[in-house]
């Protein structure tokens, strides 16, 4: 039980992960990749006149988003039942962070940044509403995020996928070391 | 010619209720190896885009390594499906590459902004961080904005 509630090492967790992959081929020929839930959601929620959307989304993604609400509730019983202390990230992070203005290191994100108070302010609506606006625009061009194109892509050795996790770097570079320090 | 693919229209399956049950507990531990392995911190992902810590790097390694092989052995060894049908990796149309390196680009800086790709995303909302909704919000809008935009942006 204190290994379950300990953090889980990277050789642990990855592998699992890959794991993932084969074992949705070989139930029923299912892709593992979180972001079609999004189009899913959309597509069950507004279709409209958007033909991106306009396709049988249970046919296609029920199993997707059955998923989905798993991690959700994945998410309640690792972060609360099985909840560990404070991230223990590499003294390095933490003095940048720290000379960045962020304080609060107790939680999986900073509060100061990542509250309901902080939603209205300018850094609240750029880190929150802003990212999360380029998480889905960006998956959905992309056609795919991390456990798509990132792991279940780059396991099948396809070139797209390589570009896109060049992309997500080049992306995620620019945000950290550029947007970020102006934005903070 | 195989019908593996476009078979006659299955009957009505049964048990569809189980398997949505077994998605449901794939989702669950999915969840839970993000959330224990960290994967959903904000803070793990700038230690990651500051090249402080081989956490991330070793996770995303580890498991594309695991899920390649896998593969590669699904193939070798021309595996089923449960139901016994071939396993189909569906390819991804390379087109002139733009929405991949264009549409990767963008959602690096989401995934920096939020710390969190969408899986990590509804991880958050689960472990309590309720604020995280708003992101997941924004991220539906964004996705519908590019359902609208489709048709006017280079692929």
């Amino acid at each position: 039980m204190a290994l379950l509630l300990r953090p889980w090492p990277w050789y642990v967790a990855g592998p699992l992960i890959g794991l993932f992959v084969p074992a949705l081929l070989l139930l029923d020929n299912k892709q593992l990749g979180v972001s079609s839930n999004l189009r899913h959601l959309c597509a069950a929620l507004a279709p409209r006149k958007v033909s991106f959307f306009r396709y049988e989304w249970k046919e296609a993604g029920l199993w997707n988003l059955v998923f989905l609400a798993g991690v959700v509730l994945g998410g309640f019983i690792g972060g609360n039942l099985l909840a560990a202390p404070a991230v223990a990230i590499a003294t390095g992070t933490h003095a940048d962070l720290a000379a960045l203005g962020i304080h609060d290191f107790s939680g999986l994100a900073p509060r100061e940044l990542f509250s309901w108070s902080s939603v209205l302010t300018l850094r609240g609506l750029v880190l929150l509403v802003a990212g999360g606006f380029c998480v889905g625009f960006g998956t959905a061009y992309a056609g795919g995020c991390t456990s798509g194109h990132g792991i279940a892509g780059l396991a099948n050795l396809e070139r797209p996928s390589m570009i896109a996790v060049l992309g997500f770097f080049a992306g995620g570079l620019l945000a950290t070391f550029v947007l970020l320090p102006r934005i903070l | 010619m195989t019908t593996t693919l476009a078979g006659p229209a299955l009957p009505v399956r049964r048990g569809r209720s189980r398997d949505l049950a077994l998605y449901l507990l794939l989702g669950v531990f999915f969840g839970i190896v993000l959330t224990k392995s960290e994967a959903v911190s904000w803070f793990r992902i700038q230690e990651m885009f500051r090249f402080q810590s081989f956490h991330m790097y070793g996770i995303l390694s580890s498991a594309v390594v695991v899920a390649g092989v896998a593969i590669a052995l699904i193939k070798r060894y021309h595996m089923r499906t449960l139901r016994g049908e071939d396993v189909v990796i569906a390819p991804k149309t390379m087109g002139r590459g733009v929405r991949y390196w264009a549409g990767g680009s963008l959602f690096g800086i989401g995934w920096a902004f939020t710390g969190a790709c969408p899986g990590p995303l509804f991880a958050l909302v689960g472990s309590g961080l309720t604020v995280i909704v708003v992101p997941v919000f924004a991220a539906l809008v964004g996705t519908y904005a590019y359902g609208w935009l489709r048709p006017r942006l280079p692929h």
